[in-house]
């Protein structure tokens, strides 16, 4: 359940953005979750939820993208959603296939009062 | 209401932390292996098997990660080499930290060339947390289902080697080590696989060389 580790590093992450910026209640967090990371979203949203629990940050919404794996042929360079880890070029069939998007963990914003 | 953008990796600590490790054993020559599988795919016993046939050629040190008891470092401890035990308590995974602060150990030991870290037996979280290892090897039995890659395909993605052990048991079970070996190269063409058994020893010389050529190949870059 390494869910509660990454919550607690992004809980960390918001907590210097808030002071930095002085703001003290936070309504909203927005994440990007790439399908290739071993990270399970509701397990996520789970632990978000009862971490923030009696804390200022206690009802803020967490917003998650999923975003799928996506692959560049090295060949011709067509951009494809890579389906069932298959590495193949629908376009040109060529197997060298450059992961694009797919594997980000990545905080990108926070909405605060 | 503030929109505050801040587009950083939610383990960006980790990631600075496993950064400097990397930094320090690259700084030494140390080259660290972090092996990783799920519980009882045979990591310990392969390292059993390892640490004899190198130990006088290479100066190796072992850090064993468990939730747990020192069992493991135990087992190694009759080889006369320098184990350290880490237990996470609850936690699943080895981080960056965790290493960062056994360097001091690590540097206690004088001359250590090879640091094999074996993670806490688990397939999902070990894979989002680099620790700082030069090479990450995950490890899979044939005792374990052969779609294994495709339902934990983080791990393989982020594996540099995999060692498919337990090869004795081959015809025992229904395990199809060819398709076994095309789901991982589907998760990740780049990886080198190796068949291996603790039990006859089968592939272990193999695994060993692979090892000391990743080491000299390491040197060289350096």
């Amino acid at each position: 359940m390494h869910e509660l580790s990454i919550t607690k590093s992004m809980l960390r992450i918001i907590a210097r953005e808030m002071k930095s910026n002085g703001v003290k209640r936070l309504k909203k967090v927005h994440i990007k979750v790439g399908e290739l990371t071993a990270v399970e979203p509701e397990a996520l949203r789970f632990c978000f939820e009862e971490s923030i629990r009696s804390t200022p940050m206690e009802g803020a919404l967490l917003e998650i993208d999923d975003v799928p794996l996506t692959g560049r042929c090295k060949a011709c360079g067509t951009e494809f959603r890579i389906e069932a880890f298959t590495n193949i070029c629908p376009d040109c069939g060529g197997n060298e296939i450059e992961r694009i998007a797919g594997t980000e963990l990545d905080i990108i914003s926070i909405e605060a009062v | 209401m503030h929109e505050i953008l801040i587009e950083e990796k939610i383990l960006a600590k980790n990631g600075e932390i496993a950064s400097e490790n990397r930094s320090f054993f690259k700084e030494r020559k140390i080259f660290a292996v972090n092996i990783v599988s799920s519980p009882g795919a045979g990591k310990t016993a392969i390292i059993e098997k390892t640490v004899p046939l190198i130990k006088d050629k290479v100066n190796l040190a072992v850090i064993e990660g468990d939730l747990a008891t020192d069992l493991d470092a135990r087992r190694l401890l009759k080889f006369g080499i320098p184990v350290k035990q880490i237990t996470t308590g609850k936690a699943c995974h080895l981080d960056a930290h965790n290493i960062s602060h056994i360097l001091p150990w690590v540097l206690e030991q004088k001359g250590v060339s090879l640091l094999i870290i074996e993670n806490v037996g688990n397939m999902v979280c070990p894979a989002e947390y680099d620790l700082g290892e030069s090479i990450r090897v995950v490890v899979m039995s044939v005792a374990e289902g052969d779609d294994k890659p495709l339902k934990y395909p983080a791990i393989f993605s982020s594996s540099d080697a995999l060692l498919l052990n337990k090869i004795d048991l081959l015809g025992h079970t229904d395990f199809d080590i060819d398709k076994a070996k095309e789901n991982a190269l589907k998760i990740n063409p780049y990886l080198k696989i190796l068949e291996t058994s603790c039990r006859t020893g089968e592939g272990i010389n193999e695994w060993c060389a692979f090892l000391e050529g990743e080491m000299t190949g390491a040197e060289v870059k350096a």
